[in-house]
């Protein structure tokens, strides 16, 4: 089982990193826990375009002049929990909904009209409006559309995910949304997601069923940045070793304003977020970094290219929110809002190859 | 004349077609490299669309279409690709990848083993990457491999021929055709290979993430033909010892005296 470093010493190890850490972890082929924890600190935001060009190298190597692109469905926004941030939250006023079969399919048909291979279907944490028969039979229906069809929904037991990827679902992602024990339990104010070491637990059972792909990451606004990117790098380095066939993702949500106001606890800056992203990118350079269209457009076609592997596009986080126009009861605004097509054209002019199939489903037709 | 299941090759260099800024980029550089063979991962590509971006930038009739199984986990979802991918284009040839290892790609000898030998038996022409080791090679070509395609070092990595010293064994040991690929990151890289005797090599990162990919695939193309120039040439022994490049003529004594 894996087991989370105390947060605050996360914490204490980065701020005693220093200029000559930094430089070391800049010099290292192979970086590790330590090289992480300098990268992440205050002393190395001098190195800032350092890093940066360090970043673009790997990532262009392992990765290509290449950029993944998918969409999510969101399929409902009914949940359970109370979470002080969410705009999903279950005593948020907002107008609910869980789409039906048939509707799921027709959003999902406009996404592949619009030439999208790659989904992630994502709805609130409800066991009433959507389980594992509910997204089982959604799998099934969607599988010979799409190359690949990921999942963001609440956590399932081993059993449940072997289900959903014998249906044809590749890829799960789990946030721990912080990695702060502590701040968890007071922005987790009720519900099953109060449990944090459940869902620490998740991406190993995700990835113990067989998944391709499992996401994780942390929610950027709620505790120390620099902790939560030490405690993806101790997350990740023990899922590396436990599950070596399975391939790993992270994602670096920003809080964006969203129902219920609540303010950041704490402020990423679009400088902490980059460091972020160049530091996990060193200390690993096979995983797959997702910026989503939470990012503004400026930010998201100045990072393209120096370290994320996959970006969302035309995206809406309503449920049903692609077939009518207003977008009520939605999770979060988002910061960039082009077309897939004016996202590709921005990959291309940049010299990048827009890439919105890169898996196969006959992949996931069960042996 | 290269020589595979029958098939000639007048070059030496296969391309390899991920990672590139645009189709119209690959296909130029595929053109510059005088490749005629080209591999395609089944996964970015679908070959039921005529649209296929990938697959309209390839025009099939000038190359020998290799797909391959990328990010297969294991011989039964690489067995199901190929024959999908056999069934839509028309080709039985095939680049057999079995890489459970997502972070390495390094190749899984047990299940690469198992697919071949199954997809011979199912009419397939089957090129498998593998790690760089002999007696993989010779039992893949007792399975009925068509070539085998022993790794220089891992796949992107540009880091050579690492793995020299086996992929020699290899060479001196194999009947059918050795392919250097993977890891390969230079044109001095693919020069060495070819000097080593390798029957050709297969380029890609180097190729689609260099500053200007057409002129390194001519680079490429210009260093496997010297390469192999060299090995029929007849490449001299290398030696840790020194030797005179023009002996003196005092140590090659004209009167043969000896045989007095």
């Amino acid at each position: 089982m894996f087991y989370s470093p105390d947060f605050r010493m996360l914490s204490r190890e980065i701020s005693q990193a220093g200029p000559a850490d930094v430089e070391r972890a800049l010099g290292r082929k192979r970086l590790q826990l330590h090289d992480l924890a300098a990268l992440l600190s205050p002393a190395a935001e001098p190195f800032l375009q350092k890093m940066a060009a360090r970043s673009a190298d790997i990532t262009l190597k392992r990765f290509g002049r290449t950029t993944q692109l998918y969409a999510p469905i969101y399929l409902s926004n009914y949940c359970t929990n109370r979470c002080a941030y969410c705009g999903f939250s279950a005593d948020n006023l907002i107008k609910r909904k869980c789409l039906t079969l048939d509707e799921a399919e027709q959003e999902a048909g406009i996404l592949h009209d619009r030439g999208f291979q790659h989904i992630l279907l994502v709805s609130g944490e409800a066991e009433s409006a959507v389980d594992v028969d509910y997204m089982e039979a959604i799998a099934l229906r969607l599988r010979n559309k799409f190359a690949a069809v990921a999942i963001e929904i609440q956590p399932m037991s081993t059993e449940h995910y072997r289900r959903l990827f014998n249906a044809g679902i590749t890829a799960v992602a789990v946030y721990q949304e912080t990695y702060d024990r502590d701040l968890y339990k007071t922005v987790h104010l009720s519900g099953k997601k109060r449990d944090f070491d459940y869902r620490l637990e998740t991406p190993a059972r995700v990835a113990a069923a067989g998944m391709r792909e499992v996401g994780i990451g942390a929610l950027l606004g709620l505790a120390d940045w620099r902790a939560e990117g030490l405690a993806i790098g101790h997350h990740l380095n023990w899922l590396r070793r436990e599950f070596w066939s399975t391939a790993f993702t992270v994602s670096f949500p920003r809080m964006r304003p969203a129902a219920g106001e609540f303010e950041p606890l704490q402020i990423v800056s679009e400088a902490n977020l980059s460091q972020l992203i160049f530091a996990l990118r060193l200390f690993d350079p096979d995983v797959g970094l997702i910026v989503s269209t939470r990012e503004e457009e400026r930010y998201r076609d100045g990072m393209l290219g120096l370290g994320p592997t996959r970006y969302s596009a035309g995206s809406c986080t309503a449920p049903g929110g692609y077939g009518k126009s207003d977008h009520e009861g939605e999770q979060f605004s988002v910061g960039d809002h082009r077309s897939l097509d004016e996202v590709c054209a921005m990959i291309r002019a940049k010299g990048f190859d827009p890439v919105c199939k890169d898996w196969d489903r006959e992949f996931q037709i069960s042996n | 004349m290269l020589t595979i299941a029958g098939t000639e090759f007048r070059s030496r260099l296969f391309l390899g077609t991920g990672k590139f800024s645009s189709s119209a980029v690959m296909a130029e550089a595929i053109a510059a490299s005088d490749a005629q063979m080209v591999t395609v991962a089944l996964r970015r590509v679908d070959l039921d669309n005529p649209d296929d971006d990938i697959m309209k930038a390839l025009s099939l009739r000038d190359y020998t279409f290799l797909p391959n199984t990328s990010g297969a986990r294991d011989s039964q979802e690489a067995i199901r690709l190929a024959h999908l991918a056999r069934a839509a284009s028309g080709s039985s040839w095939l680049k057999l990848e079995v890489t459970p290892d997502p972070r390495t790609l390094l190749p899984d000898p047990v299940e690469t083993l198992l697919a071949t030998e199954q997809l011979v038996k199912d009419g397939f022409i089957v090129l498998p990457y593998m790690n760089a080791d002999p007696i993989l090679a010779l039992k893949l070509q007792d399975a009925g491999a068509a070539a085998v395609m022993p790794l220089g070092s891992p796949i992107g990595t540009n880091q050579g021929v690492l793995t020299d010293f086996q992929v020699e064994i290899i060479i001196e040991q194999a009947k059918v055709p050795v392919v250097v690929d993977a890891g390969i990151g230079a044109p001095s890289h693919a020069a060495y290979a070819m000097e080593m005797g390798a029957d050709a090599v297969l380029v890609n990162t180097a190729i689609s993430v260099a500053g200007n990919p057409v002129a390194m695939a001519e680079a490429f193309a210009k260093a496997v033909e010297a390469g192999r120039a060299a090995y029929l040439a007849g490449m001299g022994q290398r030696s840790k010892q020194a030797s005179a490049s023009s002996p003196e003529s005092g140590q090659l004594s004209s009167d043969l005296g000896f045989l007095s």
